[in-house]
């Protein structure tokens, strides 16, 4: 069969551009060049809309009062609510906690599950990969309940040993807390493999999506997992906003982790009782101007189809990969064979923060550091990595300035 | 701001060919220091004679302006006495921090760091190798840290 030689980009980029207003920009003279997705992306003119359209017109606490802009401000709060319950496919959204992001919907996990589930010598299985958002809120549950961290090897690709990791679990696996989607390596996890295991042993399983909701379609039904984390910042949305998705049943029989107004039914100076989910997890007044926001980024990725910026983001790591091998120097770092659109890298006798610096001249945006991933850089044994971070919005075009100006930093210190 | 005023060439060639690169054994001083931010890590190694640095060692991996700045550093304290190496990192820390400092005559090869100053995220690996010297010299055991 022939195959049709595509003509165009799937995506209509240039009309895609022009949403984000951010990018018409010139840094140090130059068109940005943001490829720094992966610590978070830019929103587009929809968002930025609905944050300012809330605060024009419909601001007011929620859930208190009985006058009209409260009710407004409590239908939009909870309409965003239903959006987020709609985009994972959640049954139900007392399934929904709205949080800070992923760091805090980790900790409220393992502070008020683990508080309650965890005893010494329990195990937590984490991976080699994990961020520390999925590292440190358990090294503390385990500080304060004796349980330990069993941590799962990575192979040289950067995936997931599958073996050692269905070995790791035994009597003592409480929990499995790992990533969807490497931050550091791109790595897209097994997951359902993840969870099949741990499922069949009856462990529930934790996944942090910051870096997965962004490119590929996330169903927690069919992933079957218990909690789910994730950001609204990397999703085209407000910072300051996030959520944990987490099985009814399992929110139902913890305990709150904050207290104040919102989360409670009754109180008294004999004790107070909890609300119903989720409110019994969201102790004050919530970030509905977030919540707002995040929800109309979701209208707007469902706007163009995960699927279709899936393959664009796809094309988009294929050709920067190719390019980017072909640099004199240039090893990419984590090659697996599933992976999200983000490129790390290292470049023989140039530190990466020297081609952050060079390339920001340039008015190109990339993150260079060790990405909140510690024990990855000690894996590959690198002090840091430099790592370019697609989003739909980028183009083979940008990707062609990253190669030249990473030339053009390797003649520099020839 | 040009790329070319941070990256001199007397910065390129320190950062290739970084002089007093090693270390040194006991009784000299040693102290280690960290930018968690790129991750640059150094171990400085000092000789005192008396008041005098006789000798003075650093390794570690970092960015070119943090081993740059390590080997000029080196090259610029051995054989002064530690209060001229400490008016030396008074001049230096302008150098880096402040638009109008000058840059005296007595910086020599120092003064390549001016650059520097152009690029705020920059500043700390170039002080980073300073603040481990200067541990050293107190006979600190506690890792430094920029952050
Ligand atoms: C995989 C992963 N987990 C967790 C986080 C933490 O997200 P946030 O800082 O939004 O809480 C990040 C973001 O850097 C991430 O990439």
């Amino acid at each position: 069969m022939a195959v049709a030689p595509r003509l165009a980009p799937p995506l209509d980029l240039e009309r895609l551009r022009a949403d984000f207003p951010i990018l018409q920009q010139r840094v140090h003279g130059k068109p940005l060049v943001y490829l720094d997705n992966g610590a978070s992306a830019q929103r587009p003119r929809a968002v930025l809309d609905a944050e300012r359209r809330y605060g024009e017109q419909f601001h007011a606490n929620v859930h208190r009062g009985v006058h009209w802009l409260s009710q407004q401000a409590t239908d939009l709060f909870e309409g965003a609510r239903e959006r987020v319950r709609r985009f994972l496919n959640a049954r139900s959204t007392k399934e929904i906690v709205f949080t800070r992001g992923t760091t805090e919907s980790i900790n409220l996990v393992a502070q008020s599950w683990g508080g309650v589930n965890l005893r010494p010598g329990d195990e937590i299985v984490i991976s080699w990969l994990e961020h520390h958002a999925n590292i440190v809120p358990w090294q503390l549950a385990c500080e304060r309940t004796g349980a330990r961290l069993r941590v799962v090897p990575i192979d040289r690709r950067g995936e997931l040993d599958l073996d050692a990791y269905r070995a790791s679990l035994g009597e003592r696996t409480r929990l499995v807390a790992m990533s969807h989607v490497s931050n550091a390596l791109g790595t897209v996890m097994p997951v359902r493999e993840i969870v099949a295991a741990a499922r069949a042993r009856g462990v529930p399983v934790l996944l942090d999506g910051a870096q997965a909701v962004p490119h590929l379609r996330v169903d927690v039904q069919a992933l079957d997992c218990d909690f789910y984390a994730f950001s609204g910042h990397k999703l085209y949305g407000p910072t300051g906003i996030g959520v944990l998705y987490g099985r009814e049943a399992l929110l139902e029989a913890m305990p709150p982790w904050q207290g104040g107004g919102d989360m409670i039914r009754t109180v008294s100076f004999e004790g107070s009782t909890w609300n119903d989910l989720p409110y019994k997890f969201e102790a004050g007044t919530p970030n509905m101007t977030g919540a707002i926001g995040l929800a109309a980024a979701m209208d707007y990725v469902d706007g163009i189809g995960l699927e279709r910026i899936g393959a664009w983001e796809h094309e988009l790591l294929e050709y920067a990969t190719a390019k980017l091998q072909a640099v004199p120097g240039l090893t990419i770092v984590g090659q697996a064979r599933d992976k999200a659109s983000l490129v790390s890298f290292v470049m023989d006798g140039v530190h990466p923060h020297d081609l952050g610096t060079i390339l920001d001249q340039d008015g190109i945006a990339i993150r260079t550091g060790h990405h909140c991933a510690m024990p990855v850089m000690t894996f590959f044994d690198v002090p840091a990595t430099a790592r370019a971070s697609f989003a739909f919005y980028n183009t083979r075009a940008e990707i062609d300035r990253l190669v030249a100006a990473l030339h053009g930093a390797r003649e520099m210190f020839g | 701001m040009d790329l070319k005023d941070l990256y001199r060439d007397v910065i390129l060639d320190h950062n290739k060919r970084p002089r007093n690169f090693g270390t040194l054994p006991p009784p000299a001083h040693e102290a280690r220091g960290h930018n968690p931010l790129c991750g640059d890590q150094l171990t400085v190694y000092v000789e005192l004679d008396g008041d005098v640095i006789r000798d003075l060692r650093f390794e570690g991996k970092g960015c070119a302006i943090s081993v740059a700045s390590a080997s000029l550093m080196s090259e610029a304290v051995k054989g002064r006495s530690r209060a001229d190496a400490n008016a030396l990192y008074e001049q230096v820390h302008d150098l880096l921090t402040r638009q109008d400092a000058p840059s005296p005559p007595s910086l020599g090869k120092l003064a390549a760091l001016q650059g520097v100053r152009e690029f705020p995220a920059r500043v700390k690996c170039a002080s980073l190798c300073w603040h481990t010297l200067n541990a050293a010299l107190e006979g600190g055991v506690a890792p430094v840290s920029t952050e």
